[in-house]
């Protein structure tokens, strides 16, 4: 065989291998965000909460996230401790590899700081998510987060 | 032998505990409320606050009422609107009888909680409910009276603390007394059946 030949077809295997390695690479990055949701909110409350469900392949971190809806948006949880509801915020939100973990009620939230207008129910609120991989990578994702109503409800009429 | 002794000893400590726990849980009256019960209560005796209007409140305004207070604020993106959510819908499937209850939210956040605040935010959740605050010293007394912790967290900027709080709501029944402790989580079901219990005294 031409060394010529043998050479350029190695090259095109290590070249695809090296397309699907990085494809899979990329592939392994995303993040899974099921379930998004915010709550809606009361007049001259100046904050709101955006819920989800997230989960990595690899280990990764939720390390901001940012909204048109308000002035500031942050990363907070939740205690409530012998009756005290304790709230702070945090710097990112870890994702163990393969681990469902949840933002919701109680606990780890988006918040949006200084909203610029009430949430109400049937609004939607548009959120970008930064993550960042161990390799110090970062992925922002944009998602969409449906507003519930304060009492729980997702739109339902309910007659009492 | 003191093995025995000790055996005995805690053995009829078990007893005691389990006599006075059963004891506590024997309803008053007839009565079985859901939420803890903690008539007699030293404590929550009264405030002297204002309210969303400007006007001075007391306890002594709400007589003949079921009042609920809940000590809360309005920087609070979970605990406080899903109350004050709860207790509004709790009301609704009161029908006639709403009109006995009154809800008081206070606020634990003077700074921020101001009266146009206050007003814009507890009547979003039903008109009828007030929002009270005081002066930094007199929201430390009266949280004080209720045996209520509340202490600023710090934010990422100085406009952004939270402040944590105990989170629970305080049932007073239409004579003025302190009779219930509805603990934050227990839902609006507890609120509906113990607030009818305590109408129907």
């Amino acid at each position: 065989m031409n060394i010529h030949y043998a050479i350029k077809r190695s090259a095109g295997i290590i070249g695809i291998c090296a397309t699907l390695a990085s494809a899979a690479a990329l592939a392994q990055q995303k993040v899974e965000i099921t379930n998004v949701w915010a709550r809606a909110t009361a007049p001259a409350q100046k904050v709101g909460a955006v819920y989800m469900d997230l989960k990595s392949p690899a280990a990764a971190r939720l390390v901001s996230a940012s909204s048109p809806a308000a002035a500031k948006t942050e990363l907070h949880n939740m205690k409530l401790e012998n009756n005290i509801m304790k709230m702070y915020p945090v710097e990112a939100i870890e994702l163990p590899a393969g681990q469902s973990v949840k933002l919701a009620p109680g606990g780890f939230h988006v918040m949006l700081v200084d909203l610029k207008r009430d949430l109400v129910q049937g609004d939607t609120v548009p959120l970008t998510l930064t993550f960042e991989g161990n390799d110090k990578k970062r992925e922002t994702v944009e998602v969409n987060a449906p507003v519930r109503a304060l009492d729980g409800s997702t739109g339902m009429q309910h007659m009492h | 032998m003191k093995f025995d002794l000790k055996i005995l000893r805690t053995l009829i400590a078990v007893v005691v505990v389990t006599l006075a726990a059963t004891a506590c849980d024997q309803p008053v009256g007839g009565k079985k409320f859901d939420a803890a019960d903690i008539t007699g209560a030293e404590f929550g005796k009264d405030f002297h606050l204002t309210d969303q209007n400007g006007k001075p409140r007391s306890l002594a305004d709400f007589k003949g009422k079921v009042v609920a207070v809940f000590f809360g604020y309005t920087f609070c993106p979970d605990v406080c609107p899903t109350t004050l959510a709860e207790l509004s819908g709790a009301l609704k499937q009161l029908d006639g009888d709403a009109a006995r209850v009154q809800v008081l939210f206070i606020t634990v956040d003077p700074e921020r909680d101001t009266q146009a605040v206050l007003a814009r935010y507890v009547s979003f959740f039903n008109p009828d409910f007030l929002g009270l605050y005081g002066s930094a010293e007199q929201t430390k007394e009266t949280a004080k009276e209720y045996n209520v912790f509340y202490e600023k967290e710090p934010g990422n900027t100085p406009g952004s603390y939270s402040v944590s709080h105990s989170a629970g709501t305080y049932l007073y029944d239409p004579a003025g007394r302190l009779r219930l402790f509805v603990m934050y989580g227990e839902g609006g079901k507890v609120f509906v059946h113990d607030i009818k219990l305590l109408l129907s005294e």
